[in-house]
C-alpha cells in the first residue's frame, strides 16, 4: 500500500512536473500556504486533498486569466514560531501575492499580526477564533470558517431546548477553548438567563489527562455537558467518559465533534446523542455538493471531510478574488475581498462581509449516532453562517480602528 | 620564644566510630621544615586536610600566626598566607604554565572579577621570577597538560609560592617521581624555604627524604602523635621502629611505597 | 471521601506507568552513566507497535497481551541494537555529547514512526476482558486502572528479584555504584551494558504498549512522557530504582489531584517540585553523590590571542557582514539575523559550557526570558523597543540569577538534569500562566521602533548587539574573570586552594550567560513580533548544544561557526519531509565521528598546514 502509494505519487510529481514546463510560459500566480500538516494531518490532510482538487480544477479550466495559480505549501509543525518564520519567507523569498491557511487559532492569529505588520493579504481559511476578525482583527485578515461565536450560537439554540440547567464545560486551555466556552456562555444565558456552569476544566491542548478531568466533571454532579476538545484530547476525554458513565443521562453539546475527522478515529465508541456542529458528507444531496463529492471521490479514492470543504473553499475563494482584483497588491486585494462574493460551493454561496472580514459560510448541526460500527451525524440542517453574526454596531465596538 | 608559625592542640576527628585523628599538638617555627610521617591510614592526610580547611575538625584548634584558621574555608586559608601542594599535582591543564602561575597572583591581588583585562598581560614579570625560581622559565609558554611530572611538581611550588606564603603545606611532594627528582626537588624547596623564611609542614614516604631535608620529624600512628624530635632522635626511637613494620626496613627502604 | 479515594486510584494507575518508563531510565543511567532522551522514543515505539499489532487480533485476550509482550521485546531489541551500533562509541564522551547524540536518535526515531505509521493519532482498542468499571464505595473505576495499579508493584518486585537473586542482577548493582570495579573484575562490560539497554528499552516499550487502551497515541509522546521520567528519576535518584517508585507515586498523585486544586498549574507543579526536592536533597531522594569522576573528554590546548590570519579573517567577515545589506535580498537578511541571534545565544551557552565546564541543558530558559521580558515591557508598560531590549536582558539575568544558586551547588550530570528543570518551569510557567503570557496564544504586536522596521536597519541593530555581545564574551573569556571559571573547570581543587570562590564566580558566570541570551532574546522577539513557549522548550535548548557542539566546544569561534551552519542546514533541509530524521542523522554523524566539531576541525587542518600557531597537542 505504501509503496503504491508512494509509486503513484511519483508518477503524479513526474505528470505535474511536465505539465508545469508547458506552463512554463504564463507565470504563475504564488499563494503562500501554510498549515500543520505534520501535528494536525487528522483534519490537514483531507484540507490538502480539498485544496488540491481546487486548483486541479481551475488550472485545467485555464487558470486566472491565463496564468495558472500555484499554491506553495509549507509545515508549521504545529508552531505559531514557525509559522511566522515561514510567513517572512514566503513573502521575502517567494514573493507571494497573498498567505492563506493555519488551523490553530494561535498560528492563525500570529500570521494575522504578521499579515498587518507587513502588509500583506492573509486568508485565515480554518482557524476559529473570534479574535481573529474581532480584537485583533486588522485590515489585512480575512477568515472563511464560522467562528467559534457563530458555531456556538448554533449550538447554543439546540442546546437550549433541551432544559439543562446546570453545565460543566471541557476545553482545551489556550484561546480558542476559552473563547468557545466563553461564548457559548453567553449565547446560552441570552436564551437560557437561569442556567449555571458548576465546572471547568481545562486540560492543556494535546496533552490531556482523561481520567482525571472526566472525575473533577463528574464529581461536579452536572446535567449538562459542553466540550471543546478535538482530535486525540476528544477521544481520549470520550473513552474515559465513556468508561466511568459520565455521559449516561446527561446532555452533552460538542463542537466540531461532528466532523468525520474526529467522529470516524473513534469508531464504535463513538458517543450518541450528543449536539455537534459537523460535516455528514454523505447525506448533502445539493448539486454543488455531489459534484464536488464526486469529484473528489474520484481523485483521492475516499470521501470527503470536512477539511476537504475549507480547503476547496479557500482556494474558490482566492479564484475569485484574483479574477475580480485588477491588480494584486496588497491594498487592491484587501479592497477586492471586502464583500467579495463566492457564487458557488459545496456549501453553498456565501460572501466576506466588509465590515469584519467574516465570511458567511455556514456548518451543519445535528446529533451523532452510530451506524455500522462508525460515528455518523443525523437529524441534521445546515445553519447558514450570514444567521449568526453579530450586528454592525456590535464589530464596531468590537474591532480596533484601522 | 617567638608565636609559633603554626600551633596546632588537641586536634581531633572521628569518621563514625573510627578514631582517625586524635588529641595531635604541634608548634611550627618560622623556617621549619617539618615532617610528618607514618604508615598508611596513621591519619597524616586527614590531619593535612583539616589544616587547609578541607575537612571539618572534631575538636581542637589551630593557629596561624596566633590567629585561629580552624574552620575556615581553603580558600580563607589561603588568604592567611598558607600555600598548598597536592599528592597528585592539581595544575591548570588548559593554560600554559605561566598563566598557571599569574592565576595564583591574579587571585592575591583579588582581580578574579576582572572582566575586562587580558589575564596573560597581568603579573608577567612576577610569573617569570618564581618559574625562574623553581627552574621552569624555559617552559612558561608550554601547555600545562605536557609536562613532565617532575617539572609539574615543580610548576606547583611555584604557584603555592605566589602570594608569598608564610607556611607551605605539602602533602607528599616527591610522590610519583624517579628518586633522582625527588631528591632534586626537595634540595630546591629546601632552598627556597630557607632563602625565604617560609615555614613547611610536609607529609613524606620517602624516608630518605625525610631524613635528608627535614629539621624535625613527627610521627603518626593509628590517629596519634607517637613520636617527635630531630632526624636523629626520630631513628633511634624503638616505638617508631615498632610501627614500621617491626622495625630495621625503616631505614633501608628506598620508599617505594606511596599514595 | 470515595471521590478522593478514587481519585487517588487514578493517580495510582499513573504512577504506574510512569515507573515503567522512568525505570528502564534509571537502570539504564546507573549502569552506562547514559541520561538518555531516546528514552522516550523507545516508549512511543511500544505504543505505536502495540498498536498495530493488536490490529491483527482484535478482542483476544491473549492476542492482547501477547501483543503488549511482543511490542515491548521488539523494542528492547531497538534498543539493543542502538547500544551497540551508536552508543557504545561514545561512553567515555562527556556528558553533552552524549545527551545530544540521544536527542539524534529522538529526532530519527520521530520521523521513522511518522514514515511507517503516519501522521494521525490512533486511538486503539480497550483491553479485552478489562474494559469495563468496577465500583469502588460507589465510584466507577476503571478495571483496566486497577490492573495498572498492581502491576507497578508487581514490576518492582520482579525487578527486585532480578536484580538481587542473580548474577546479572548483582554485576548490574555493583556497575552502578562503581564502573571501575567491575571492569576491573574482568566482566565483560559490554555484555552487561547491552542487557541492561535491552531491559531497560523493554520496559520502556512495555510502558508505552499499555499505554494503548488509554490515550490516543500520537508523535508527541516521546518528549512529553520524557520530560516527567526526567523528573521522576531525577526525584528518586538518578540510578535508583525504588527511588523511581516513589517519585512516581509522588508525581502521579500530585497529577491525579493538582488538578482538583490548581487545574491551571499541573504542568509546572511536577518541575516545582523537582527542583524542591533537589535543593533539599542535591541528589535525588535515594541517589548518593556521584563519587567516581566523568569523563573529562579531551585536554583543551591554552588559549591564546587571535592571530595576525585569524584577526584578518574576522576583520574580512565583519566588513562582510557591513555591506550585506548592499549584496543580498530580503530574505538573506532575514536569515542573517537570525544567524547572528543564534551565534550569540549559542556563544553565551559557550561560555559557561565550554570555559567554565557547566554544562547546561536548559539554556533556552535565558532565551525564553530574554523574550518576555522585552515583550512584557511592551505590552505591558507601552515601553519601546529600546527600553525593551534592556528589559529583556534583566529579565533573564534575574531569572539566571535564581536558577543559578541552585544550579552552581551541583556539578556534572546532576547540574545538567537541575538546568533542564529550570528551563521545564521556564516553560511550563509560560504555558500555563495564560493571563501573563497568553499561554501558547503567545504574545503579538511586540514589532520593532519606526526607525529600526526596515529589514535592512533591524540587521544592521542585530549586528550591533549580537556581534557587540559576541565580542564581549571572548574579551571575557580572556580576562582573569574567564581565566578563574576555565581553572575552576580544569581542576576545582587547586581554583579554592588559590583563594578563589569558584561557586560565586560560577554563579557570576551563570548570571552573565543569562544576560546574554536575553540579549540574543530581546532582538529576537523584535525580529519575529511575537513569542511563545517554545522558545523555552527542550528542543530550543537543544538546538543550542548542537550549534556549540557543530562549531566546536573547544574553539572560541565554534559558536558563530556552528550557529551559522546550523541555521542555513535548518533552513535547506527544513523544507524537506523528513528534515528532523536528516538532522539527527547528522548531530549522531558528528558525535561520532567528528567530536571536535567544524571550527575544530578546521583549527586542525590549519595547523598542519602551518597556517596556525603550533597548539602543541594536549597528553
Amino acid at each position: 500500500m505504501k509503496l503504491f502509494r508512494f509509486v503513484a505519487g511519483a508518477i503524479a510529481a513526474a505528470v505535474v512536473g511536465l505539465a508545469a514546463m508547458a506552463a512554463q510560459a504564463a507565470d504563475p500566480i504564488k499563494v503562500g500556504e501554510i498549515n500543520s500538516y505534520t501535528r494536525l494531518p487528522a483534519f490537514t490532510d483531507p484540507y490538502k486533498k480539498g485544496w488540491q482538487l481546487a486548483v486541479d480544477e481551475i488550472n485545467a479550466a485555464g487558470g486566472i486569466k491565463g496564468r495558472p495559480l500555484q499554491i506553495i505549501d509549507r509545515d508549521d509543525a504545529g508552531k505559531p514560531g514557525d509559522a511566522v518564520k515561514i510567513a517572512e519567507e514566503m513573502v521575502s523569498k517567494e514573493n507571494v501575492t497573498m498567505l492563506a491557511g493555519t488551523f490553530l487559532s494561535n498560528i492563525g492569529l500570529a500570521v494575522a499580526d504578521f499579515a498587518k505588520q507587513n502588509k500583506t493579504l492573509f486568508l485565515a481559511s480554518e482557524p476559529l477564533a473570534d479574535a481573529i476578525v474581532w480584537e485583533s482583527g486588522n485590515r489585512y485578515t480575512f477568515r472563511l470558517r464560522p467562528s467559534t461565536t457563530m458555531q456556538a450560537a448554533m449550538l447554543a439554540k439546540e442546546a437550549a431546548k433541551t432544559g439543562a440547567k446546570k453545565w460543566a464545560t471541557v476545553a482545551p486551555n489556550y484561546a480558542y477553548g476559552k473563547e468557545a466556552v466563553a461564548a457559548f456562555k453567553k449565547e446560552l444565558t441570552k436564551l437560557v438567563p437561569d442556567a449555571e456552569f458548576v465546572e471547568e476544566q481545562w486540560p492543556p491542548v494535546f496533552k490531556i489527562d482523561a481520567g482525571p478531568v472526566v472525575r473533577a466533571v463528574e464529581a461536579a454532579k452536572p446535567e449538562a455537558i459542553f466540550n471543546v476538545t478535538f482530535g486525540g484530547d476528544l477521544a481520549q476525554f470520550v473513552r474515559e467518559g465513556n468508561l466511568r458513565g459520565l455521559f449516561e443521562g446527561r446532555t452533552v453539546v460538542s463542537l466540531l465533534s461532528g466532523e468525520p475527522e474526529y467522529l470516524e478515529p473513534l469508531k464504535d465508541e463513538a458517543p450518541k446523542g450528543w449536539i455537534v456542529t459537523g460535516y455528514p458528507a454523505k447525506d448533502i444531496d445539493t448539486p454543488e455538493h455531489k459534484a464536488f463529492f464526486d469529484a473528489y471521490m474520484k481523485k483521492w479514492g475516499e470521501a470527503p471531510k470536512l477539511g476537504s470543504i475549507v480547503g476547496y473553499n479557500t482556494v474558490k475563494s482566492i479564484e475569485a478574488l484574483l479574477n475580480k482584483a485588477d491588480k494584486y497588491d496588497a491594498e487592491t486585494l484587501v479592497e477586492t475581498m471586502k464583500g467579495l462574493e463566492v457564487p458557488s460551493s459545496p456549501s453553498g454561496p456565501f460572501m466576506y462581509r466588509a465590515q469584519d472580514h467574516q465570511s458567511t459560510m455556514g456548518a451543519w448541526v445535528g446529533k451523532t449516532d452510530v451506524k455500522d460500527g462508525m460515528g455518523v451525524m443525523v437529524d441534521w440542517f445546515y445553519a447558514d453562517g450570514a444567521d449568526y453574526q453579530p450586528s454592525d454596531e456590535e464589530v464596531a465596538k468590537m474591532r480596533p480602528a484601522e | 620564644m617567638t608565636t609559633p608559625v603554626l600551633s596546632v592542640r588537641h586536634l581531633s576527628k572521628s569518621f563514625g566510630g573510627l578514631q582517625a585523628v586524635s588529641d595531635v599538638s604541634f608548634d611550627l617555627a618560622a623556617g621549619e621544615l617539618l615532617a610528618l610521617i607514618g604508615p598508611n591510614g596513621a591519619g597524616k592526610t586527614t590531619c593535612f586536610n583539616m589544616l587547609n580547611g578541607q575537612l571539618k575538625a572534631d575538636s581542637g584548634e589551630v593557629k596561624l600566626n596566633g590567629e585561629s584558621i580552624l574552620g575556615l574555608s581553603p580558600r580563607r586559608i589561603w588568604r592567611k598566607g598558607v600555600g598548598r601542594t597536592f599528592q597528585i599535582t592539581a595544575t591548570y591543564a588548559s593554560m600554559t604554565v605561566r598563566e598557571n602561575v599569574q592565576m595564583a597572583l591574579i587571585s592575591n591581588a583579588r582581580q578574579t572579577w576582572n572582566l575586562w583585562s587580558r589575564a596573560s598581560a597581568l603579573h608577567v614579570n612576577r610569573a617569570n621570577d618564581l618559574l625562574e625560581l623553581v627552574g621552569m622559565a624555559d617552559q612558561a609558554e608550554r601547555a600545562a597538560a605536557i609536562l613532565a611530572y617532575g617539572d609539574l611538581k615543580r610548576l606547583e611550588l611555584a604557584i603555592a609560592l605566589a602570594h608569598d606564603p608564610k607556611l607551605l603545606l605539602m602533602d607528599e611532594p616527591t610522590a610519583g617521581m624517579a628518586p633522582r627528582e625527588r631528591v632534586r626537588l626537595m634540595q630546591l624547596t629546601a632552598g627556597i624555604v630557607k632563602d625565604q623564611g617560609i615555614s613547611v609542614l610536609f607529609t613524606e614516604h620517602d624516608m630518605d627524604v625525610v631524613f635528608a631535608h627535614a629539621h624535625r620529624i613527627m610521627v603518626l600512628n593509628r590517629g596519634e602523635l607517637i613520636a617527635s624530635g630531630s632526624v636523629d632522635e626520630i631513628r633511634n626511637d624503638a616505638r617508631v621502629q615498632e610501627v614500621y613494620l617491626g622495625g630495621g626496613r625503616l631505614f633501608e627502604e628506598k620508599g617505594k611505597g606511596h599514595g | 471521601m470515595s471521590f478522593y479515594f478514587a481519585q487517588f486510584l487514578t493517580g495510582l494507575a499513573s504512577a504506574s506507568s510512569l515507573f515503567l518508563v522512568a525505570c528502564g531510565l534509571s537502570l539504564i543511567f546507573g549502569v552506562t552513566r547514559i541520561v538518555n532522551f531516546a528514552h522516550g522514543s523507545f516508549y512511543m515505539l511500544g505504543a505505536y507497535l502495540a498498536y498495530t499489532l493488536v490490529q491483527y487480533v482484535p478482542g483476544s485476550i491473549v492476542g492482547f497481551w501477547g501483543s503488549v509482550i511482543a511490542a515491548a521485546l521488539v523494542v528492547g531489541l531497538i534498543g539493543a541494537i542502538i547500544e551497540v551500533v551508536m552508543l557504545r562509541r561514545i561512553y567515555n564522551a562527556p556528558e553533552l555529547y552524549q545527551l545530544v547524540a540521544t536527542f539524534g536518535i529522538v529526532l530519527i526515531v520521530q520521523d521513522a514512526v511518522l514514515w511507517i505509521f503516519g501522521a494521525e493519532d490512533k486511538l486503539g482498542p480497550r483491553a479485552p476482558g478489562l474494559d469495563g468499571i468496577v465500583r469502588i464505595f460507589g465510584e466507577p473505576i476503571p478495571q483496566y486502572d486497577l490492573l495498572l495499579v498492581a502491576l507497578g508493584p508487581a514490576v518492582l518486585g520482579a525487578l527486585w528479584l532480578l536484580l538481587n537473586r542473580t548474577r546479572w542482577g548483582v554485576l548490574v548493582r555493583a556497575a552502578t555504584l562503581d564502573r571501575e570495579m567491575v571492569a576491573s573484575l574482568g566482566v565483560n562490560q559490554s555484555w552487561l551494558f547491552t542487557t541492561v539497554f535491552f531491559l531497560g528499552s523493554f520496559l520502556a516499550g512495555l510502558g508505552g504498549a499499555l499505554q494503548v487502551p488509554r490515550v490516543s497515541i500520537n508523535l508527541l509522546m516521546d518528549l512529553s512522557i520524557i520530560a516527567e521520567a526526567f523528573v521522576v528519576v531525577v526525584i528518586g535518584g538518578m540510578g535508583s530504582i525504588p527511588g523511581a517508585f516513589v517519585a512516581a507515586l509522588l508525581i502521579g498523585e500530585l497529577n491525579a489531584f493538582g488538578v482538583l486544586v490548581l487545574p491551571q498549574a499541573t504542568i509546572v507543579l511536577a518541575f516545582v517540585v523537582m527542583a524542591v526536592v533537589l535543593v533539599i536533597r542535591p541528589y535525588g531522594l535515594f541517589g548518593k553523590q556521584e563519587t567516581a569522576a566523568h569523563a573529562a573528554g579531551q585536554v583543551e590546548a591554552p588559549i591564546r590571542p587571535a592571530s595576525p590570519l585569524k584577526r584578518t579573517i574576522a576583520l574580512a567577515l565583519l566588513a562582510l557582514l557591513l555591506v550585506l545589506p548592499f549584496l543580498m535580498g530580503e530574505f538573506a537578511l532575514v536569515l542573517a539575523t537570525d544567524i547572528l541571534i543564534f551565534a550569540l545565544f549559542a556563544a553565551s551557552l559557550h561560555f559557561i559550557m565550554g570555559n567554565s565546564g557547566m554544562v547546561s541543558f536548559g539554556h533556552a530558559a535565558y532565551f525564553a526570558l530574554g523574550c518576555y521580558g522585552a515583550a512584557f515591557l511592551v505590552k505591558y508598560f507601552g515601553g519601546s523597543m529600546e527600553m525593551a531590549l534592556v528589559a529583556g536582558p534583566l529579565f533573564a539575568g534575574l531569572g539566571a540569577l535564581v536558577f543559578g544558586w541552585f544550579c552552581v551547588r551541583l556539578s556534572g550530570v546532576y547540574m545538567a538534569m537541575l538546568t533542564l528543570a529550570a528551563a521545564q518551569i521556564v516553560w511550563s510557567t509560560a504555558f500555563q500562566w495564560q493571563e501573563l503570557t497568553g499561554g501558547d496564544d503567545g504574545l503579538l504586536g511586540i514589532w520593532p521602533s519606526d526607525w529600526a522596521r526596515s529589514k535592512t536597519a533591524f540587521y544592521y541593530l542585530s549586528l550591533a548587539l549580537c556581534g557587540g555581545g559576541i565580542l564581549l564574551l571572548r574579551r571575557m573569556i580572556f580576562s582573569p574573570f574567564g581565566y578563574a571559571l576555565r581553572g575552576g573547570r580544569d581542576n576545582p581543587n587547586r581554583t579554592e586552594s588559590i583563594g578563589i570562590d569558584l561557586r560565586a564566580q560560577q554563579w557570576a558566570a551563570f548570571v552573565i550567560a543569562g544576560v546574554f541570551a536575553g540579549i540574543a532574546g530581546g532582538v529576537y522577539v523584535f525580529s519575529k513580533g511575537s513569542i511563545f513557549p517554545d522558545e523555552a522548550a527542550i528542543p530550543r535548548s537543544v538546538d543550542a548544544l548542537v550549534m556549540v557542539l557543530l562549531g566546536g566546544v573547544q574553539t572560541l569561534s565554534g559558536p558563530i561557526v556552528g550557529a551559522g551552519v546550523f541555521r542555513l542546514l535548518e533552513d535547506e533541509i527544513s523544507r524537506l519531509d523528513y528534515w528532523r530524521a536528516i538532522l539527527g542523522g547528522i548531530i549522531v554523524g558528528i558525535v561520532i565521528i567528528a567530536p571536535e566539531g567544524i571550527a575544530g576541525f578546521i583549527k586542525r587542518i590549519a595547523v598542519k598546514a602551518g597556517l596556525e600557531r603550533e597548539g602543541e597537542t594536549a597528553a
